[in-house]
C-alpha cells in the first residue's frame, strides 16, 4: 500500500554551505526497516530532481531508527551567498516527509 | 568529586531567546550555563565592527545579560562559559569586568581565551607552509586571499577546561566550537584524561545536543509540536552529566517545552554529515554507537557513547567578500495572484536586461506557493495571494543598486492589485562567503589567561 513518508517518520533538517543535511527518524523500531529498504540515496536524488544538483550520499543510523541525507550544491550557493527564501534547507526534511511510498500491507501505522 | 553536573545551555545563537539564559539560573539548580553566539557569519560581522571601533568585535548582548544575572550566578556558585568573546575577547573580558565592578561584585575571576584568530598571521603561516587551502574544492587561498575578513581556528573544550582550573567563574572565549563549551566542564570536574575518547565523546554528544538551546526541548519538533507544553515558556535543554560518562538530557520542571527521545534524536540528526565521523578539536565522536532511553518524565539517558583519537588538525574558518545581494517583495491578490506575479517577474526581467545590468544569479520564488519547496510545490488553485520574492546576486555593486530602483515602478506599470512594499528600496547587501580549511594544532596555539575583576 502506499502511504505519505510523514505517517511513519519525522525529521530534522539543516545547512553545511551549500550542503542540505536531511535527517529523516522513523516513528517507531518497526519502520526503520521499511525505510533503510525504501529510501535510497538514488530514490532521494531523483526525488529532489530539479532541487538538489549535485549528489546525495545517505548514512545509516539504526542506533537511532534514523537515515542522514546530505544534498550537494543544494541550496543556491548557501550561506549568505544564496537567494533563496529557504537559504538554510530548514524545509527540506518537510519536502522529503511528503514523499508516497510503497510499504508492505497490513504495516500498522 | 561531585556526583554529577549539571551544564544549562542559555543560547544557541545570536539573536536567540533573551529571557532564556536567565531562566535557566532562576528555574531550578544549575552548575553552569554554557552561551553559544558564534555562527560563521557572525565572526566576520565582528571583524567588520572590530574595524570601526577597536573595542568592539564582541557579542555586546552579554554584557547586558551579565549585568542582569552575575549577581546570582556568583551567588549560587553557577559558572558562565561563552564564546561571545567573538573576534575580541579581550575587551569582551574588560566590559565584563567592568560590570562586576558595577555591580560591585569584588574580585570575580573571569578567564579569557585568546589565538583563535589567525587574520593577521596568514602570510607568515602561508611562508612557513601552512597553505589553508579550501578543505572542501582544493582552491589555493591566493584566490581570495585580498578578500578575507575573518580567520579563526576552532579551539575545543581544553582551554576552557585550563581557565575553569585557574578558578574562572566566567569564561570568555573567541572561536570554540559549540560542544567544547559543555564538554569542558565536565572534563574539568570528573577529571577526563586526554585520550578517554569514550567520556569526550559523550561530552561532546552532549555539547551537540545543548548547541541549539530550545531545539533539543521542543523548538522545532517536527514528529508532534502540537504535544509540545508552553512553547512561550520553553526550557533550555540541561545536560546532567556523570563521572562514568553517562549524560542525562533533561529541563527545568517549572519551564515548559519538553525533553523525549524524538526532540533529542532531531537535534542529534541537526546538521551532522558522517555520523560515525563528527569531528571536534578534542575526539571523533560515533553517533551511531549512541543509545538513548527514556529515563522519566524530560529525562533522556545517553549511553555508550563510543569516541576515537583526536585528528592532529584545527579546522580553520574564513570568511571573504564575495560580491552584493538584494532582495525586494511585492504582495499580488486574487484574482489570478500567482500569474499576475509570474507576470510581474517577467517584466522585471526584461527591464533589467534592457538595461544591460549583469547578474550572476537572478532568483525569484513565490511565496506561499514554492518558496519552500520549490519544483516540488504542488499546484495550488486560485489562491487569496502570492508574495513575490526577487533577489539578485552580482559583483557589481552598482547593479544592485540599480536593480532596487526598478521594483516599486512596478506597482504603477504592472500587473494590478499589487501590495505591500511598505519597506522602501531593496539596499545591497555585502555576501560573505566561507573558507573552510585545515591547520596542523601546533601552529596554532591557545592562550589562556584568568584575571580578578
Amino acid at each position: 500500500m502506499k502511504i505519505q513518508l510523514l505517517q511513519i517518520c519525522h525529521g530534522r533538517s539543516g545547512d553545511k554551505g551549500d550542503t542540505a543535511n536531511v535527517g529523516i527518524i522513523a516513528r517507531k523500531e518497526e519502520f526503520y526497516p521499511i525505510i533503510e529498504k525504501y529510501l535510497t540515496a538514488e530514490r532521494v536524488r531523483e526525488y529532489f530532481a530539479g532541487m538538489v544538483r549535485g549528489r546525495v550520499e545517505r548514512f545509516e543510523l539504526p542506533n537511532l531508527w534514523a537515515l542522514n541525507f546530505l544534498l550537494h550544491n543544494a541550496l543556491g550557493g548557501g550561506g549568505t551567498k544564496s537567494l533563496k527564501n529557504d537559504a538554510q534547507g530548514k524545509t527540506l526534511a518537510a519536502a522529503l516527509l511528503r514523499m508516497e511510498i510503497e510499504v508492505p500491507d497490513g504495516v500498522n501505522i | 568529586m561531585k556526583s554529577f553536573v549539571r551544564i544549562a545551555s542559555g543560547q544557541g545563537f545570536w539573536g536567540d531567546l533573551l529571557t532564556a539564559p536567565k531562566a535557566q539560573v532562576l528555574g531550578g539548580p544549575i552548575d553552569y550555563l554554557v552561551m553559544d553566539y558564534l555562527a560563521e557569519v557572525t565572526m566576520s560581522i565582528m571583524q567588520k565592527q572590530k574595524k570601526k571601533d577597536p573595542k568592539l568585535g564582541y557579542a555586546k548582548d552579554l554584557i547586558p545579560l551579565l549585568k542582569e544575572l552575575l549577581p546570582a550566578c556568583v551567588e549560587r556558585n553557577i559558572r558562565i562559559i561563552t564564546n561571545g568573546g567573538g573576534v575580541n575577547p579581550l575587551e569582551c573580558s574588560n566590559a565584563v569586568a567592568e560590570t562586576a565592578r558595577s555591580l560591585r561584585i569584588n574580585g570575580l575571576k573571569i578567564g579569557v581565551i585568546t589565538g583563535d584568530n589567525i587574520l593577521d598571521r596568514i602570510d607568515a603561516l602561508g611562508e612557513a607552509g601552512h597553505e589553508l587551502k579550501n578543505m572542501e574544492t582544493g582552491e589555493s587561498l591566493s584566490s581570495v586571499r585580498d578578500r578575507l575578513q575573518s580567520a579563526n581556528t576552532y579551539f575545543g573544550a581544553w582551554p576552557i577546561v585550563e581557565a575553569l582550573k585557574q578558578g574562572a567563574q566566567v569564561v570568555v572565549t573567541g572561536r570554540t566550537t559549540d560542544t567544547g563549551l559543555t564538554l569542558a566542564p565536565m572534563i574539568h570536574e570528573f577529571e577526563w584524561k586526554a585520550d578517554d575518547w569514550n567520556r569526550l565523546a559523550a561530552g561532546t554528544v552532549a555539547g551537540h545536543i545543548l548547541e541549539c538551546g530550545g531545539q533539543a526541548s521542543g523548538g522545532n519538533f517536527s514528529a508532534d509540536w502540537k504535544s509540545v507544553r508552553d512553547l512561550a515558556h520553553i526550557g533550555f535543554p540541561i545536560a546532567e552529566a556523570y563521572p562514568d560518562g553517562q549524560i542525562i538530557i533533561t529541563k527545568h520542571e517549572s519551564l515548559g517545552g519538553m525533553v523525549s527521545l524524538q526532540t533529542v534524536k532531531e537535534q542529534l540528526l541537526y546538521e551532522i554529515g558522517n555520523p560515525r565521523e563528527y569531528i571536534t578539536p578534542d575526539c571523533i565522536a560515533d553517533f551511531t554507537t549512541i543509545r538513548l532511553k527514556q529515563d522519566g518524565a524530560d529525562r533522556v539517558r545517553l549511553a555508550e557513547v563510543k569516541g576515537r583519537p583526536a585528528t592532529e588538525l584545527y579546522k580553520v574558518s574564513m570568511a571573504y567578500a564575495d560580491g552584493f545581494t538584494a532582495f525586494g517583495t511585492l504582495t499580488y491578490s486574487w484574482p489570478e495572484a500567482l500569474e499576475k506575479a509570474r507576470a510581474a517577474d517577467e517584466i522585471l526581467r526584461i527591464r533589467l536586461k534592457d538595461l544591460g545590468l549583469q547578474f550572476e544569479e537572478i532568483h525569484t520564488e513565490f511565496l506561499g506557493f514554492n518558496s519552500s519547496h520549490g519544483p516540488l510545490s504542488r499546484p495550488v488553485k486560485d489562491p487569496n495571494e502570492v508574495v513575490m520574492r526577487i533577489g539578485v546576486r552580482s559583483r557589481d555593486l552598482a547593479a544592485v543598486e540599480r536593480f532596487g530602483k526598478e521594483l516599486a515602478p512596478l506597482i504603477l506599470t504592472g500587473p494590478p492589485s499589487v501590495t505591500g512594499f511598505a519597506g522602501g528600496r531593496p539596499r545591497p547587501s555585502e555576501v560573505i562567503s566561507y573558507w573552510p580549511a585545515l591547520i596542523r594544532k601546533e601552529a596554532v596555539k591557545p592562550e589562556v589567561t584568568v584575571r580578578t575583576s
